[in-house]
């Protein structure tokens, strides 16, 4: 079943806890090259047949309304897998 | 992008040059003011702080006025306990062997609407990092929340946002939610009220006071690294009223992190115990433009920043964004030269991030550097303290003879006459969305961590316990009716003042200071200003007639949608003392077989509440009559009557009147109970509408052993309260009835029931 993948990130304005509790564990475990860490998520919206332009459309729609909270987050990639 | 710097030499050679005063939120003559003040144009970082600093929300340019009678009509019995005043982050009161404890209250609106969950969450944070300013560790959090009508479909979006956010940073923070309020109404629609409190304790000698004033002394940052959030918040999100077309314009809000909040606690007691700092503020609204002001300012000093060296999360930041952002969970302290060494190792063994900006200087004024350009060069007093200050134009709102004159009597409002008409409607009243069970709210706050909580929801009060060997503590109530403010702001906001007192009263502890958080319209409508000068003159003169001070506060104007107003929501904090906890008094009935009596006076007083708003859907007449000589009174016979241990419970009457009163009672502790209304009816002559729903003040169920019934009446009738027994408790658990003579027999189950699912069905 093909899937479109909507990706989201925290707005690169705002601070990100969770990266931030991350690069500092990260930091502590000897991994000095990762300066910093930002921590988004993936979403997968199982289609089934073929995902049409039309279907792209309401995920582009459903990822910015309703999937992320466009006050802090952004939608940074829309693309369809297998 | 090359960043091109407007120093001061730059403002002082291009005079000529347009400056965006509008879109920051000045007013011509401001920025004229402005230019006089600095015999310059100022530099684009000088615009900025002056805009964020003589904004609404930080400058209180229209209510300055209105509120400095908080600090006039006092007696010097009333600033007794007064440690810290008003002006300070927040008012500290003395309450007895050494300990001191300061609390206040705080909105956070704007942001709340535009981003619930952060909006809330960084609320919290905010009145805790004012808290924590004072020296004190903070104890326990409140929150009043108003939100929009239960039935519109936006409502659910903004209620689920704000309770997890305060749920979600203050269980993190590890401090007890221990009590609020959550009203809707529709006019809080577009514009809903988050107001936080918190409350903080330390010893006498800890006390911290946020002012730079020994030259020499290091100004160091240290906590969260300086990001783009929030920039302009304060003056843009506070100051500015939604559009019509709602949440499209959506600034930067501020992210909390919970967890750097609880190391800057910690980190910060530390320092304090250490002795390494000499002043201390946190950054909230207005960031490092009111930190670096307000401490140069209230120290009589200056201050010489360099702006380079702010640790940032975002190396692009402007010098402008740098001093607007409102990135949480940062501190500045002040710390003379010979304890930087100590300071540092306290702050590193917490793993927070410092850097030292620069010195307190001899001269009054603030000098920031961005390298090796000067961007500001001010007095800091202009900018802290001296900003305008407006005498805005009152008028009296024609609309409220009307809406006065028509009354649950005018307006001929069906009292219902059949027992089976008025059960029904005691079930409608107490099922209500505003006076059902919110549970399903604060259950997902923690109220006992800490292990210090002696009462929370639903109980009259919040009480906590401050010293873990004498059982010393505080107890803490808040309160603010809309619909009695709309009918008359003067008695709106002393019957707040008047409710959180008795709340306090209630749960055994003697009241002792206030704090208020003044939620109103726009200020430049003149009828609102009307409403908050009558409001601040009835919260004044309450306070000096009940003789307990305004210790500090805030207010929140622009609560609107369009032209709309909200009703004005002054939100009252009473503060009390009660020297051991293990002597509280709980809201519900514990023993069968107890006394059940009525203290104070019932008048048929149904304007304005529950009974006329969820039965009739009504809003009209005038609010309860207040008497706070007899609301003194009645304070001071329930902490006798405390110190003996007469009272099993004391629950108080308010909102729903003697109805909702008893239901809670019962469901309190499952202990049911036969009441009878006659001699009541009789004595005061009222119906059985008036009797159930009057919202009459000055009155609380208390419930009393047996064994002391004669001594209880007794000092009744040797301090001049009213007191009838209007009933027995009687029966426990699930089966147990209340039984009202000549009304119905309610099984507890029948009223828990519909009482405790209106919350979870609306929302759950």
């Amino acid at each position: 079943m093909p899937k479109i993948i909507v990706e989201v990130m925290p707005k690169a304005d705002l601070l990100d806890p969770q990266g931030k509790a991350v690069a500092n564990a990260l930091h502590r475990s000897g991994n000095e090259r990762f300066e910093n860490v930002r921590i988004g998520k993936r979403i997968e919206l199982h289609v089934s047949g073929e995902v049409t332009e039309a279907d792209l459309a309401q995920a582009k729609l459903v990822a910015e309304s309703f999937l992320s909270n466009g006050v802090i987050e952004d939608v940074v990639n829309i693309h369809v897998e297998g | 992008m090359t960043y091109e710097v407007d120093s001061t030499a730059v403002a002082a050679s291009t005079p000529e040059k347009k400056q965006p005063w509008k879109e920051l939120g000045l007013k011509k003559d401001e920025y004229e003011r402005i230019v006089e003040i600095l015999g310059r144009r100022p530099t684009s970082a000088e615009l900025a702080m002056y805009s964020v600093m003589w904004s609404e929300h930080c400058s209180y340019k229209s209510s300055k006025i209105y509120l400095r009678q908080f600090g006039e009509k006092v007696t010097d019995e009333m600033k007794k306990h007064l440690m810290v005043g008003m002006g300070e982050n927040a008012g500290v009161v003395d309450i007895g062997e050494g300990w001191a404890v300061t609390f206040k209250v705080e909105s956070h609106n704007h942001p709340s609407y535009i981003e619930p969950f952060q909006g809330a969450a960084t609320g919290v944070g905010g009145i805790v990092r004012d808290i924590l300013t004072m020296g004190a560790r903070p104890i326990a959090v409140m929150d009043q929340l108003r939100f929009g009508a239960v039935e519109h479909p936006d409502t659910a979006r903004v209620v689920h946002g704000v309770v997890n956010g305060i749920g979600f940073y203050g269980n993190c923070l590890g401090l007890p939610n221990i009590g609020g309020e959550t009203v809707f109404d529709k006019v809080y629609q577009g514009n809903p009220l988050v107001n936080a409190l918190s409350v903080g304790a330390m010893k006498h000698a800890d006390i911290k006071l946020a002012k730079a004033s020994n030259p020499g002394d290091l100004v160091i940052l240290f906590g969260a690294r300086t990001g783009a959030d929030g920039i302009g918040g304060v003056s843009v999100l506070a100051s500015e009223t939604f559009d019509a077309d709602g949440p499209s314009r959506r600034p930067a809000v501020q992210v909390g992190d919970p967890f750097a909040e609880k190391v800057l606690i910690e980190c910060c007691l530390e320092l304090y115990a250490a002795d390494v700092v000499a002043g201390i503020q946190d950054l909230g609204g207005a960031g490092l433009s009111c930190a670096t002001s307000e401490l140069a300012s209230n120290g009589n000093a200056g201050m010489r920043v360099q702006l380079k060296d702010v640790l940032l999360r975002d190396e692009s930041l402007t010098p402008e964004e740098i001093l607007m952002s409102e990135s949480q969970e940062r501190m500045m302290a002040i710390v003379p030269p010979k304890k930087l060494k100590a300071f540092m190792a306290i702050v590193d063994k917490w793993e927070v991030e410092t850097s030292v900006l620069g010195e307190v200087i001899d001269e009054p004024r603030l000098y920031i550097m961005w390298g090796e350009d000067e961007i500001v060069n001010v007095p800091p007093r202009t900018v802290a303290h001296d900003g305008p200050v407006y005498e805005r134009p009152v008028k009296y709102p024609k609309w409220i003879d009307e809406l006065n004159a028509n009354g649950v009597i005018a307006a001929g409002l069906r009292r219902a006459e059949v027992a089976s008409d008025l059960a029904a409607e005691l079930v409608q009243v107490i099922s209500s969305p505003n006076q059902a069970s919110k549970s399903w709210i604060t259950d997902q706050y923690d109220h006992y961590v800490g292990g210090n909580t002696a009462l929370a929801m639903p109980d009259d009060s919040g009480m906590v316990r401050v010293s873990e060997t004498s059982g010393l503590g505080v107890a803490l109530a808040t309160d603010a009716n809309g619909r009695y403010g709309q009918l008359d702001p003067y008695a709106g906001a002393q019957l707040a003042l008047a409710e959180a007192y008795r709340n306090v009263a209630a749960s055994g502890a003697a009241p002792l200071a206030v704090t208020n958080c003044l939620n109103f319209g726009s200020p430049e409508n003149p009828e609102v200003m009307w409403q908050f000068k009558q409001a601040t003159a009835g919260l004044a003169d309450g306070c000096l007639a009940l003789g307990i001070p305004v210790t500090g506060g805030n207010v929140s104007f622009y609560n609107q949608t369009g032209d709309v107003a909200i009703h004005p929501t002054p939100v009252v904090g009473v503060l009390g003392v009660i020297d051991d906890v293990a002597r509280r008094v709980p809201s519900g009935w514990q023993d069968e077989g107890n006394n059940i009596y009525l203290l104070g006076v019932t008048r048929d007083e149904l304007d304005g509440s529950v009974w006329s708003e969820v039965i009739h859907d009504h809003l009209g007449g005038k609010p309860p009559v207040v008497d706070l000589a007899e609301e003194k009174k009645l304070a001071d016979l329930l902490h006798g009557a405390t110190l003996q241990g007469l009272l099993a419970s004391a629950h108080d009457l308010s909102e729903g009147g003697l109805a909702q009163t008893m239901v809670e009672s019962c469901l309190r502790f499952n202990v049911g109970a036969r009441i009878w209304l006659g001699e009541l009816q009789e004595r005061d002559n009222l119906d059985t509408t008036a009797a159930l729903f009057s919202e009459s003040t000055a009155r609380v169920l208390v419930s009393v052993g047996r064994e002391d019934d004669v001594k209880f009446v007794g000092l009744c009738e040797a301090r001049g309260v009213s007191v009838l027994r209007i009933g027995v408790t009687d029966g426990r658990g699930d089966d147990a009835l209340l039984q009202v003579k000549d009304l119905a027999d309610f099984s507890l189950q029948d009223l828990r029931e519909p009482w405790a699912a209106t919350i979870p069905d609306l929302f759950g």
